[in-house]
């Protein structure tokens, strides 16, 4: 089979569409590959750095799973681990710097969790599992993809941890000052962090509860 | 003497790796399911976070830090490398990791191979660069005080992973809503755990 009669794939074929929209859902790096859980808890008590921190891991994966997927052929097998972590911290470091120039207040915040980055299991995972079998589009539309389903969880969890926790989303006041009246009062139990656990251990309920297949037995 | 002291606890149970900042939660999720690995694992991060706390504690007193590289020459005082600090601490913590597993394996045959894959996985453990990451940011005044935080914030994951995995062995035998089995149930648990060691928090040190 000579590669000249081979048909060029089409750029979003449906093959190439999957690898961006599982993610979100049936393979949901949280929920079901279990990868970077540590940061996706800590930054969700407010939206604003949940959105920023989810809008960075975007950016450092889809740069560093195409990075790796064009050096994949000349990489030896058994220093890989540490160019991959390289490029990542290399990426973080651009990210963190362009964060303290225009988002100084959201860059505090988020104190030490942009630099770990570097560690999310989500990216080292992802490197190793498919930026280095794959050509560099499809590793570029995974490595977004996988983001994304990193951050749409990130943003469920921000979402209703700021609405009951402080009343508010993105800093605007949402719960009317009439409800607080009437004795509505914001449960500060949200803000803590206990609660990200739980409320991410409701999400994956709810999801196996609607995707069967992916139940577990103890 | 004291100040040490205090940081150790307070690093153990205040401001624990897993409950407080939910760091190391991967391997913490995924090693957890018998009590026999988790402890190799617990070993094995008190053991890399005595060592690269310090190692990373000297890297940004005598090099980072603004003005850190006085000692080599008093014209380096405008000097700030601190942006550099992601990239040498996780390679420090890489080649201590690789470091450890090469001495471990000749000298303690049989810690290695109870260690088995867990001491490389370690490396992209967030609780370890957490760690230096922390001990940058809160300005620990001394060697001893900064071995002192990698030592507790170790013996803090122990604690927690230890705990978590006893849980999951015993929870086996009850009836978990079947969506809820699994990865579920562990996060809610954990939650749970969150929760009460956040009593610690009305100790004063």
């Amino acid at each position: 089979m000579s590669t000249e009669n081979k048909e060029r794939e089409p750029l979003f074929s449906a093959k190439n569409l999957k690898l961006l929209k599982e993610p979100l859902n049936i393979s949901n790096p949280i929920t079901v590959q279990v990868l970077g859980i540590c940061s996706a808890l800590a930054v969700t008590a407010k939206l604003k750095p949940a959105i920023v921190m989810a809008l960075s891991v975007v950016v450092v994966m889809a740069v560093s799973n195409v990075v790796i997927s064009l050096l994949r052929n000349g990489l030896p097998p058994r220093i890989r681990i540490i160019v991959q972590l390289v490029v990542i911290a290399t990426m973080v470091i651009l990210v963190n710097e362009v964060l303290e120039a225009f988002l100084f207040d959201v860059s505090r915040q988020l104190s030490v969790f942009i630099g770990l980055i570097i560690t999310n299991c989500i990216i080292m995972g992802r490197l190793e599992a498919f930026a280095m079998g794959n050509k560099p589009w499809p590793a570029l539309l995974d490595g977004i993809g996988n983001a994304m389903g990193y951050g749409v969880i990130l943003i469920i969890v921000a979402f209703f941890r700021e609405l009951l926790g402080s009343g508010t989303l993105m800093d605007y006041q949402v719960v009317p000052q009439s409800f607080y009246e009437f004795g509505y009062q914001n449960n500060g139990f949200m803000i803590l962090s206990p609660m990200a656990l739980i409320t991410v251990g409701v999400i994956i309920w709810v999801q196996r509860y609607k995707n069967r297949e992916l139940i577990e037995d103890n | 003497m004291q100040e040490i002291f205090n940081i150790f606890i307070r690093s153990i149970f205040i401001d624990n790796m897993v409950f407080a900042y939910f760091l190391g939660m991967c391997s913490y999720l995924a090693v957890s399911k018998t009590v026999s690995t988790s402890f190799g694992l617990g070993l094995a991060v008190v053991f890399v976070l005595g060592i690269t706390v310090p190692v990373d504690y000297l890297l940004n007193e005598f090099v980072l830090q603004p003005g850190a590289m006085v000692w080599l020459d008093e014209g380096f005082k405008d000097v700030d490398l601190s942006f550099l600090s992601f990239i040498l601490f996780i390679a420090i913590i890489a080649s201590m990791v690789q470091l450890v597993e090469m001495v471990v394996e000749k000298f303690s045959p049989a810690l290695y191979a109870s260690l088995g894959i867990f001491l490389p996985l370690i490396a992209v453990n967030c609780a370890i660069l957490g760690g230096s990451l922390f001990m940058q940011q809160r300005d620990y005044q001394s060697l001893a005080q900064a071995t002192s935080f990698g030592l507790g914030s170790g013996v803090g994951f122990f604690l927690a992973i230890v705990g978590i995995a006893a849980i999951r062995e015993k929870i086996r035998y009850s009836n978990v809503p079947p969506a809820l089995r699994g990865l579920g149930i562990t996060f809610i648990i954990t939650g749970l755990m969150g929760i009460a060691f956040m009593s610690f928090l009305g100790i004063k040190l």
